[in-house]
């Protein structure tokens, strides 16, 4: 089974531009992504493509063929709506062809445009990731249901808004020389707690921003690689899936995630890694609890441990396991179908080098990317592993 | 009630407005809600009606402030998810300043200000 290399990426600035269109932003992104791999256009044998709410948008569907035309490429095109998940797992499919032999050569990616619905707007967009009927029609939405998930770890297991607070600082942190990023602007712990409530216990600075944005890789099979000469020193070794009930209060545990814990368990073995091998991971923190219930379902921390992590330090850029580096959807945004793919790209630039925030774990070799979509009904995990 | 009808959860919806709200139950004893064929959690196609208990216990709750369009006005209001044995439901809570987890709660069909449609509502039973 062939190995499947990372040749080449583009990230669109994550921000607000409502005026520009998720056609536009996607041929941005797959265009510098071709062009840095160094692959012709030619070669490229499939997309495979993360969007959630291109209906409600731009009352776009239909975007696997669209995004096709904008990337100047020939291929079969899929579109893949996974919620917050969606092109996490375009990657993963293209990560399984290109080992099948169906294909050496695959552009994933994914698109959001979601500041030209406003706040409201796209609250109510989001919230379609949810359950109609049983929580919808209740008046829970995102920003709810993790607070709801979030009340639930406090009863649980303890903590407060200040742990979480700890979180958006560090994220905040992290993504001030990340061009990238939504936020380049450092906040305090005050800052956090004094914000205006969104869903309690949770605020404004607990919640990440409506973002708009693109992302592309082109993914090339070892064999291509070695063949054509070109550059590309950061494999996915491993890959990961797992799904929950829908809704929310279907779960076991209000306040644990078994579909990351799933995910990951499936993308660790097939690594050939444990949770301890891993050096740096960039984690679906959509909300800042969110994050707290990654790293305890990746294995990082036991439940309940997680929740004082950033505080204690240890998920910082100087802590034994840096988690979003890049900022995290927190600070560098989530534009919800780019997500997946803008966190393997970073995850790669960090390992290889070449990411603003690479020396926080110089010599590191293995990180880990973690996206989740609805309440963690979908989750993908990927292992990317330096390897040449 | 909205103009389209959605079966199985209307009738669900008006079962509880007159008190007698039901879950259905496999026969390996899993809760779940209607319309449904199969148990989520096994398969099981035995799926007998329930009657809920009087009363579940409050799991978590949240006051949400920025809501959809479709409870702008209704805003501030409390989210919550009660255990009633079979299953939990989710729902808004009504009746209480300090809500606390674990208070028992009963439930049934309220309005609400932004739209007509119910809305599944927690009081303090």
């Amino acid at each position: 089974m062939t190995g499947v290399r990372i040749a080449g990426t583009g990230h669109t600035h994550f921000g607000q531009f409502p005026e520009r269109t998720g056609r536009d932003l996607f041929a941005e992104a797959s265009a510098t992504a071709i062009e840095r791999s160094g692959v012709d256009h030619s070669k490229i044998e499939a997309l495979f493509y993360g969007n959630f709410m291109g209906e409600l948008a731009e009352d776009q569907g239909h975007q696997g063929p669209l995004m096709a035309e904008m990337a100047g490429i020939r291929a079969p095109a899929t579109r893949f709506e996974s919620a917050c998940a969606s092109s996490g797992v375009a990657v993963r499919e293209a990560v399984k062809d290109i080992r099948n032999g169906e294909a050496d050569v695959i552009l994933v990616g994914g698109t959001e445009r979601m500041t030209n619905l406003g706040t409201a707007g796209a609250t109510k967009a989001l919230s379609i990731a949810a359950d109609e009927l049983f929580e919808i029609r209740a008046g829970m939405n995102f920003p709810g249901a993790y607070a709801l998930m979030a009340q639930a770890y406090f009863s649980e297991y303890g903590g407060d808004r200040v742990d979480l607070a700890h979180i958006a600082v560090k994220n905040h942190e992290n993504a001030l020389e990340n061009e990238y990023a939504q936020y380049q602007r450092a906040i305090t712990i005050e800052d956090v707690l004094e914000a205006p409530p969104v869903a309690e216990p949770l605020g404004l600075y607990d919640a990440c921003p409506i973002t708009d944005g693109a992302s592309a890789i082109v993914l090339v099979s070892d064999n291509f690689a070695e063949r054509t000469g070109i550059d590309a020193p950061v494999s996915i070794t491993g890959t990961g899936q797992g799904s929950d009930r829908m809704a929310l209060a279907d779960r076991e545990f209000l306040a644990r995630t078994p579909a990351a814990t799933a995910a990951a368990e499936e993308a660790y073995g097939d690594a050939g890694i444990s949770p301890e091998d891993v050096e740096v991971a960039e984690v679906h923190d959509c909300f800042t609890i969110a994050e707290v219930l990654a790293i305890e379902s990746l294995g990082f921390f036991e439940p309940g441990e997680g929740i004082g992590a950033a505080r204690a330090g240890e998920t910082t850029r100087d802590g034994e396991i840096p988690i979003n580096l890049s900022g995290g959807l927190k600070a560098k945004g989530h534009p919800v179908g780019a997500t997946g793919t803008s966190q393997i790209i970073e995850l790669a630039r960090i390992l290889s080098g070449q990411h603003v925030n690479s020396d926080a774990v110089s010599g590191a070799k293995i990180g880990l990317t973690h996206n989740a979509g609805g309440t963690v009904a979908s989750t993908t995990v990927h292992v990317l592993e330096v390897v040449a | 009630m909205s103009e389209q009808r959605d079966e199985g959860y209307d009738e669900w919806i008006e079962a509880i407005e007159r008190g007698e709200g039901y879950a259905l139950e496999c026969a390996n004893g899993h809760g779940s809600l209607p319309p449904r064929r199969l148990c989520p959690e096994c398969g099981d196609s035995e799926l007998e009606k329930q009657p809920l208990p009087d009363s579940g216990t409050l799991d978590t709750f949240s006051t949400i402030h920025v809501a959809t369009p479709a409870f702008t006005e209704d805003a501030p209001y409390v989210v919550a998810i009660a255990d009633f044995g079979l299953l939990r439901l989710t729902g808004q809570l009504r009746g209480v300043e300090e809500p606390e987890v674990g208070m028992r709660v009963g439930v049934g069909i309220e309005g609400r200000k932004t739209t007509e449609e119910p809305l599944l509502v927690f009081r303090p039973a």
